[in-house]
């Protein structure tokens, strides 16, 4: 996961969308690219992206608020992501979220006072069979109990 | 010495990555030359990160595996060797087809991939026509396995029936329900076979395009399907010239947002597209007008991995195994709070209650079994009083359930049916893409229903009812369609967690 960066320049979002245009379906490909880079969708790519697509800042807005992935702001300079799906609930996977966001005096989608951790949800990891499971950045970890998840954070705050 | 650990993302999840590193320093101390190949994961989740020695030619396995267990598997020694893999139990008891590959080969390996069989089946098809190629696939019985169960070879048939000057292979790797792994295991851990599928469809029904939808939460599964179709294109697995025979295929992978509905196969055509994932009504059906407006064949990750062997080793091979219409293999994901979790592939018939307590061991908390989820969020909540059914699209059906992707979430008596009959209208609450109504206000009144519920208004179980009904044949996809599934199998079969406010309140 990237961290946010504080110049976006105008050259930097041209060169993301020219490489992306050719593309069959090109939207999501430069949506996840520009995030990669910034951290977020930042709002002066909004027109840049429309002119090289022809789509409205309405129907450019439609699809950047449908996916969960895209970020209007920039995220703390990590995120931890805890699965709330089915399989990490049949072992204890609800009550360690719950206890997370105690510890941290959060709600899902909040960021740590420091900047250091975003706390968000997400329905499966696809390790179902070593439940209950989260993700750091693009790190996967399995049986997660309030150790791993305390190792987790304290190595998000280093 | 040459030695296997996975880099399944379950196995990293597990602690691989410092497994390889404890190892590494362990036979730098010892001066053991060493060489770590990277394979999938066989499949036995409990036993990862499971790592195995080649010893006179044979793997022998050595799991759950810690670094402090580093000198013991350079010894062949210790309390968690379990002897050749290939003998264990859980491996002997499986017909592997579909995930052969998987856990034996180094994923990223083509060399390694064409010695176990792969690239045979696209050589066969190579010499058929698309006709031929067609009716091959209708002959295995392969049906859909991303859960809906529809004929692959019909589906086949209509694209290569279709006239266009573009038409597109849709790889549909968007695998949200909880309780399945398959499509990720098989991408992490054999992907050409993945891309041999797509190649053989490609040729088979006149697509010279492909796509990969996979979902964002797989980082790992994307890495490694990019690197792979760049090694099949630099191989000529993939490009204008598909094995020496003139036909062009490729194909790009594309990366989903963390949207569960773009899992159905309308919505993810308009992801793909670029638009919002919501759903589109059909007809027209996608293998007439789908991505871009073109004859696209949309099949499962599952579906399409399965596709070289069944030319590799003849349909009716395939077709041999299996139970009344459910021909082939299923791969049974057993997951949640079980004692040996993982991927287990089988023949269709074996009952519920043998995966759960035979293959699965039981709950890994020890205490008895109360539900199972079969087929992801959309699935219904199965009783231990039908642990019979078999494991099949009829059979299923038949019991009020659906095998869906063949997901398996074990519940002990701890799980509470109402939380879990309220997650699945919050779950679809959230999900949905709004596009119709019973599914984007229906799933917000049931959720507020369920809490009636709990809070005694005798009503309520009437009204959840009706509104079930409403969903189900309101919706405009299986979401808010199947959404009734969890809820009305949790309050039919367990009507005593939802019993407990009112009569607490009396």
């Amino acid at each position: 996961m990237p961290t946010a960066r504080s110049e976006i320049t105008a050259d930097e979002i041209a060169q993301i969308i020219e490489a992306h245009r050719g593309l069959e379906g090109p939207l999501l490909p430069m949506l996840h690219a520009l995030q990669e880079a910034f951290g977020f969708v930042p709002a002066e790519a909004h027109q840049p992206i429309c002119d090289a697509l022809n789509i409205t800042r309405a129907e450019l807005h439609g699809v950047i608020s449908f996916y969960h992935d895209f970020r209007k702001a920039p995220a703390g300079r990590h995120v931890l992501k805890i699965c709330r799906a089915e399989a990490c609930q049949s072992v204890g996977g609800a009550a360690l979220a719950e206890a997370t966001l105690k510890k941290l005096g959060l709600d899902w989608h909040g960021t740590s006072a420091d900047g250091a951790v975003t706390v968000e949800p997400v329905y499966c990891l696809g390790l179902c069979a070593c439940a209950p499971a989260a993700m750091i950045d693009d790190r996967v970890v399995g049986r997660v109990d309030d150790a791993k998840i305390e190792a987790m954070i304290e190595e998000a705050r280093a | 010495m040459k030695i296997w650990v996975p880099m399944d993302s379950a196995a990293k999840a597990l602690g691989a990555e410092a497994v390889v590193e404890a190892l590494k320093a362990e036979a730098a101390k010892q001066g053991i030359e060493l060489e770590i190949v990277r394979n999938g994961s066989r499949g036995m989740i409990w036993l990862e990160p499971l790592v195995e020695v080649e010893i006179d030619g044979a793997r022998h396995g050595y799991g759950p595996a810690e670094p402090g267990d580093a000198a013991a598997i350079l010894a062949g020694s210790g309390a968690k060797a379990l002897g050749p893999v290939e003998e264990l139990d859980w491996m002997r008891r499986q017909t592997r087809l579909t995930f052969a590959r998987v856990g034996v080969i180094d994923p990223l390996s083509l060399a390694d991939y064409e010695a176990h069989g792969g690239l045979a089946g696209l050589r066969r098809a190579l010499g058929l026509s698309g006709q031929e190629i067609v009716d091959e696939v209708k002959t295995s019985g392969l049906r859909g396995r991303g859960g809906a169960g529809f004929p692959t070879g019909i589906k086949w048939q209509t694209v290569h029936d279709a006239q266009a000057p573009q038409k597109y292979i849709v790889c549909n790797a968007d695998e949200g329900d909880s309780g399945t792994f398959a499509d990720r295991m098989i991408m992490e851990g054999d992907p050409f076979t993945l891309i041999e599928g797509m190649a053989i469809a490609g040729i088979g029904v006149g697509a010279t395009r492909g796509y990969v939808y996979i979902r964002s939460e797989y980082p790992d599964a994307i890495k490694v399907m990019r690197r792979a179709v760049e090694i099949a294109r630099a191989e000529g697995v993939l490009g204008s010239d598909v094995l020496g025979s003139g036909r062009a295929f490729d194909m790009e992978i594309r990366v989903g947002a963390g949207a569960y509905v773009c899992g159905e196969e309308t919505s993810l055509l308009n992801s793909l597209e670029g638009k919002r994932g919501v759903v589109r009504a059909k007809p027209p059906l996608p293998a007439l007008e789908g991505f871009l407006g073109r004859p696209t064949v949309v099949n499962n990750v599952i579906s399409l991995a399965t596709v070289p062997v069944i030319f590799e080793k003849g349909a009716q091979h395939y077709a041999d195994f299996g139970l009344g219409r459910s021909r082939g293999t299923v791969t049974l994901q057993i997951a949640g709070n079980v004692a040996r979790g993982g991927l287990f592939e089988t023949a269709f018939g074996m009952s519920l209650g043998e995966v759960v307590n035979y293959i699965g061991g039981g709950t890994a908390s020890g205490r008895p079994v109360k539900a199972v989820q079969v087929g992801g969020p959309l699935g219904a909540y199965m009783p231990v009083s039908k642990f019979d059914t078999a494991i099949g699209y009829e059979e299923f059906d038949a019991e009020g359930g659906l095998i869906g992707h063949a997901g398996l979430v074990v519940f002990d008596e701890s799980a509470d049916m109402l939380q879990m009959a309220r997650f699945a209208m919050e779950f679809c609450a959230v999900e949905s893409c709004g596009k119709c109504t019973p599914c984007r206000i229906g799933a917000v009144r049931g959720v507020e229903t369920i809490d009636r519920i709990a809070q005694g208004d005798p009503q309520a179980p009437a009204l959840l009812t009706d509104l079930c009904d409403t969903m189900r044949d309101g919706s405009l996809c299986a979401l808010g369609g199947f959404t009734p599934y969890p809820v009305m199998s949790a309050l039919t079969h367990f009507p005593d967690d939802f019993a407990t406010a009112k009569e607490a309140a009396e």
